[in-house]
């Protein structure tokens, strides 16, 4: 983003950066820059809500007043919420699959509802929706051993697979919770530590990585601080 | 409890890392003093968010390029590669990324002249150098920004 303000400046365009990470545009160093803790992912800080939007776009113009380059911080931080969000998630229905394949079946339904309410997904990268079960069985025979090489993923892409998957959680979990919007980090917290789905992906990880499977293969499956 | 917890203090591990990765270096600062007051100036986003239209091509793993969708567009998708921060924000209220209904706010309450026709998203995970960026798709973005008369840049991280 900083280095984007260098280059919209030199052919003569004002910018403002809105900056999560203050350190990493202090290097940069581009010419206007309101450097804002709040958690990743919402560098407006606080998802509908509008008034606080306006708060940081307010201070963000008011930088274009300056008559040299300008580094700003926004006063207000705002925390991370690291409690796993509250979602209820389906019964168990076929005791014979994998609990992750047969807890991805039951939301499908969600699923759909929150795709026919918004009219966009980002599931997609890798498989369509009706692959994640499948996806999620590879996924459960690694995390129980089986030889990486031995068993074919859908979608073959580890990275863009579980950006799916997830994703196809999260679609789902938002429709179920309704208005309960969930803190930032709310999701990932319920994901890894609630959903089988997720502890199966971190396991499969875990087994990729103790089988030594090359380092992309596994490691950006997940957020890289998780083990 | 929170700190026990395996999957805690993401955004802290990744402020962490970054600060310790290298960045590009320049060695001077382009500075452009607004020549009209900001009621009389046209607004546009660009966010490093990869955000696309259904019907636009998806961002690859290591895209440099960009995508442009309209001021009306709102059916987009984040499609950043990253998973080491919180995409739920984006799919509750699309503005805390791209605060695209807050401009146009603006622009109603004349704080802003006018909200730019077009906008513009990267993918924020570049190699360190982000040379493609800096010589390449960076040049050819601010070139359409000129050609749709923009006057001021508002850039949003993920």
């Amino acid at each position: 983003m900083s280095t984007l303000a260098h280059v919209f400046e030199d052919v003569g365009i004002a910018t403002i950066v809105l900056a999560s990470m203050a350190d990493v545009a202090k290097k940069v160093g581009p010419p206007r820059v309101l450097a804002c803790e709040f958690p990743l992912g919402r560098p407006l800080g606080k998802p509908g809500d509008a008034a606080f939007q306006h708060q940081v776009l307010r201070q963000a113009f008011n930088l274009l007043e300056a008559d040299n380059p300008i580094f700003e911080h926004f006063p207000e931080v705002v925390e991370s919420d690291e409690m796993p969000m509250a979602c209820p998630l389906p019964p168990r229905d076929d005791p014979n699959a994998p609990p992750a394949v047969d807890e991805a079946r039951g939301l499908i339904s969600a699923y759909r509802r929150a795709v026919e309410r918004k009219g966009v997904t980002a599931v997609g990268r890798a498989i369509e929706p009706e692959q994640i079960p499948a996806a999620l069985d590879a996924l459960h025979q690694w995390a129980q051993g089986a030889a990486w090489k031995d068993v074919e993923l859908p979608g073959k892409n580890t990275v863009a697979v579980c950006h799916d998957i997830r994703s196809y959680y999260l679609e789902a979990a938002l429709e179920l919770v309704g208005d309960l919007a969930p803190g930032s980090r709310s999701f990932d917290a319920w994901f890894y530590e609630v959903t089988e789905a997720g502890k199966t992906i971190l396991e499969a990880r875990r087994s990729l990585k103790t089988q030594e499977a090359p380092f992309p293969f596994w490691f950006y499956m997940v957020a890289g601080h998780l083990e | 409890m929170t700190e026990d917890r395996a999957a805690t203090r993401g955004d802290d591990a990744m402020r962490a890392l970054a600060a310790t990765m290298d960045a590009p270096e320049f060695t001077s600062t382009s500075f452009n003093k607004l020549g009209k007051p900001l009621s009389e100036c046209r607004v546009a986003i660009v966010t490093s968010a990869s955000l696309h239209r259904p019907d636009q091509d998806r961002f690859t793993q290591g895209d440099t390029g960009f995508r442009a969708f309209d001021r009306n567009d709102r059916n987009l998708i984040m499609g950043h590669w990253s998973p080491n921060f919180d995409h739920s924000g984006f799919h509750l209220d699309l503005n805390v990324v791209y605060p695209i209904d807050r401009l146009e706010e603006l622009a109603a309450d004349g704080v802003i002249g006018e909200v730019a026709p077009r906008h513009f998203a990267f993918a924020g995970n570049q190699p360190d150098t982000v040379s493609e960026i800096r010589l390449d798709t960076g040049p050819q973005c601010a070139a359409q920004l000129n050609a749709d008369a923009v006057d001021v840049v508002l850039l949003t991280p993920v």
